[in-house]
């Protein structure tokens, strides 16, 4: 996945870049392309992608939009494919140990007010995916009496007030103006304080590289108006992203008609995922 | 991939990135070699600013333990770094929001106070050889001097009031980077285990007995190897400073224990579990047991039944031995122990200690070992001892 879209994105700078240049603006790119295909953002406030604008990607004007995320976790099948999604776009190594994006299974059985938790990291399910390249979840509630079970998607919740911003050592890692979260690899000195401080457990060290890493809710496909990989792939809708500035977004519309709620408001981090359809025990 | 990371194994529900731990035992290493920064400082102050002249024989040996410490403090901090090249970009462009981002300016500052009050304390001794000695350690000295070969009356008080005015702010200096390591710890909100206000007090007070033990330690097998006898009064004085700062230690440590369990947050029957189970020995026996309530009572004994000679020496040096244990158990329950309970509150990891690794127990060791090495070779150069140098102090 991530070798197509490798191509797709250097086509597109080159289309913006051209448009631009030509004075059309790259906003008249941005709408064209948004019917194509339900990997397209919706239409973004004119002028977005205007030549010179702000923010670590040329042609993206980070202040014209604030990102948010939505997980709906009655929607959830548990299929794993926004799992396997993310590792692909991102170069994520393929091992139980590293993930930008996981679910978790909560299970009731028997009666039990507490639930059993598990995700496709659990090595049973490892061991029936079968495959390094894949994930799934194993039938080990086949033969027992399920009260209640459900999924929870997870991901780096974007905080407005970051713990793992506060503590990086060298502003390697920034909030954003758009809202997303990121990690300067090439400033990080690899110290893993903002592992430490994550509440969510949503950062992990790429000893390939040797520096930290996180979703970044595709950062290089969102600002090329396209939807992030696990949005993308989703077959139940479960994960809903857009742009909070627009009222009419898929995400401003998650927010309105439900009663949404964040993972560990306690932290005061102040989470940017929202989440509808989640128990009392998942944080 | 699996070759460049050691996973942890793990039962209950953690979150799937916790598999692999962060800090290793180099972390471990880091709290612990500052701590003893700290607190060798602190009984070099006792004698310099305080005045307690029964410390008088330790007092400048004091001091070169805590510069030999401090060179080496960054030393596990950048080994454990993923990029130790780009170290200095904590201090170039630091992040003044992150408490790490201030260690580079704290350690460069109390490495450099270091300097120049040893350079004080012993310039007398520096000028003496450098006016004696021929050949290339003549030349060190003479360089050492920096110029000034003024020992008259006037220099010397002159000296006393830069050597008292340094080791004054030393004091905040060197407890303010021990402090700030526990905050370092305790100002995380994503461990029930760190997360504690006492958490840099608890940090400082564990310094000063672990910098005082490893004197008290250091004192008596130096007089053993050098043959002198051990002066009972000045480790008498080093017992009392030190029984007196461990029950402060256990206290505080008793009261954020108390604290953890009465205010029973999220996670708590978890915390429960890691107490009884696998906390046990390195927690509650190594620890509080064996590390500090062991010492408080052979120290309170000896102290009642007013015993001396070397039944005395030997009870101190045991005493000291113990709780430098209990020190170095607390930064790993800390450390290891934090990242072994998991952030989902629903689960335990086990941390497998590496042999060989970059972050193994042979580098750690090596790491440790290396500012005692390093001290070997300086009171050399600089004999802190009385009877040694007796002509230069």
């Amino acid at each position: 996945m991530d070798r197509i879209d490798e191509d797709k994105p250097l086509d597109r700078r080159a289309v913006i870049g051209f448009l631009a240049k030509a004075g059309v603006g790259a906003a008249a790119f941005l709408c064209g392309g948004a019917g194509v295909a339900n990997a397209v953002l919706e239409p973004a406030p004119a002028g977005s992608a205007a030549p010179g604008g702000s923010g670590p990607v040329p042609g993206y004007d980070w202040t014209k939009h604030r990102w948010g995320f939505g997980v709906d976790a009655t929607r959830c099948i548990g299929c794993l494919r926004c799992a396997v999604a993310c590792k692909q776009e991102n170069n994520v190594a393929f091992d139980p140990h590293h993930f930008r994006t996981w679910v978790e299974r909560y299970a009731y059985v028997d009666g039990s007010d507490k639930p059993l938790i598990d995700s496709q990291a659990d090595p049973a399910n490892i061991a029936a995916a079968g495959r390094p390249d894949n994930y799934r979840f194993d039938n080990r509630y086949a033969e027992v009496k399920v009260d209640k079970a459900f999924f929870v998607p997870k991901l780096c919740n974007h905080c407005t007030r970051p713990a793992c911003v506060q503590v990086c050592p060298t502003g390697a890692t920034y909030k954003s103006v758009d809202g997303a979260v990121l990690i300067d690899h090439d400033y990080c000195i690899g110290c893993r304080y903002c592992i430490q401080a994550c509440p969510y457990g949503a950062r992990f060290f790429n000893e390939e590289r040797q520096v930290t890493d996180k979703c970044t809710w595709c950062y290089h496909r969102i600002t090329k108006a396209m939807m992030p990989a696990c949005v993308e792939v989703c077959p139940a809708s479960a994960r809903i992203f857009g742009d909070l500035n627009n009222p009419h977004s898929a995400i401003s519309e998650f927010i309105h008609e439900n009663r949404v709620e964040v993972l560990r408001p306690e932290t005061g981090n102040g989470p940017n995922v929202f989440y509808v359809g989640i128990d009392k025990e998942v944080n | 991939m699996d070759e460049l990371f050691q996973s942890q194994s793990f039962i209950g529900y953690v979150y799937p990135n916790e598999t692999v731990m962060p800090w290793g035992v180099l972390i471990v290493i880091y709290p612990y070699l500052t701590g003893l920064v700290a607190g060798a400082f602190t009984v070099s102050s006792l004698y310099q600013v305080f005045g307690i002249k029964r410390l008088r024989p330790v007092a400048h040996f004091a001091l070169l333990t805590s510069l030999c410490l401090m060179i080496f403090v960054p030393t596990p901090l950048l080994l454990h770094l993923g990029h130790p090249e780009r170290a200095l970009n904590a201090v170039l462009t630091p992040h003044t929001t992150s408490a790490m981002a201030m260690f580079g300016f704290a350690a460069g500052f109390y490495i450099l106070l270091l300097l120049v009050e040893t350079w004080f304390v012993f310039r007398p001794y520096i000028v003496q050889q450098a006016q004696s000695r021929q050949g290339p350690l003549g030349l060190f000295y003479r360089a050492l001097t920096l110029g000034s070969y003024d020992l008259s009356e006037k220099a010397m008080r002159h000296d006393r009031g830069w050597i008292f005015m340094l080791a004054i702010i030393g004091i905040p200096g060197a407890h303010g980077l021990h402090g700030y390591v526990g905050f370092v710890f305790g100002s995380l909100k994503s461990r029930e285990w760190w997360s504690s206000d006492l958490m840099p007090p608890i940090f400082l007070f564990s310094a000063i007995i672990s910098g005082t033990a490893l004197l008290i330690v250091l004192y008596v097998l130096s007089c053993w190897l050098r043959r002198k006898p051990v002066d009972l009064s000045c480790l008498k004085a080093m017992a009392y400073s030190l029984w007196g700062f461990l029950m402060f230690t256990l206290l505080l440590e008793g009261v954020e224990l108390a604290s953890l369990v009465y205010r029973g947050r999220e996670g708590i029957d978890m915390i429960m579990n890691y107490i009884s189970g696998p906390a046990f020995l390195p927690f509650i026996v190594l620890q509080l047991g064996i590390g500090a309530t062991v010492p408080i009572v052979i120290l309170s004994f000896v102290f009642w039944r007013g015993t001396t000679g070397r039944a005395l020496a030997t009870a101190i040096l045991v005493s000291a031995a113990l709780v430098m244990l209990e020190v170095l158990m607390m930064r790993w329950n800390v450390v290891i122990g934090g990242q072994e309970i998991s952030k989902t509150g629903k689960g335990l990891l086990t941390y497998a200690l590496e042999i060989f690794s970059k972050e193994g127990i042979v580098g750690a060791s090596c790491v440790l070992a290396a500012p005692f090495i390093l001290l070997l070779f300086v009171v050399r150069l600089f004999p802190p001892w009385e009877d040694a140098s007796s002509e230069a102090h």
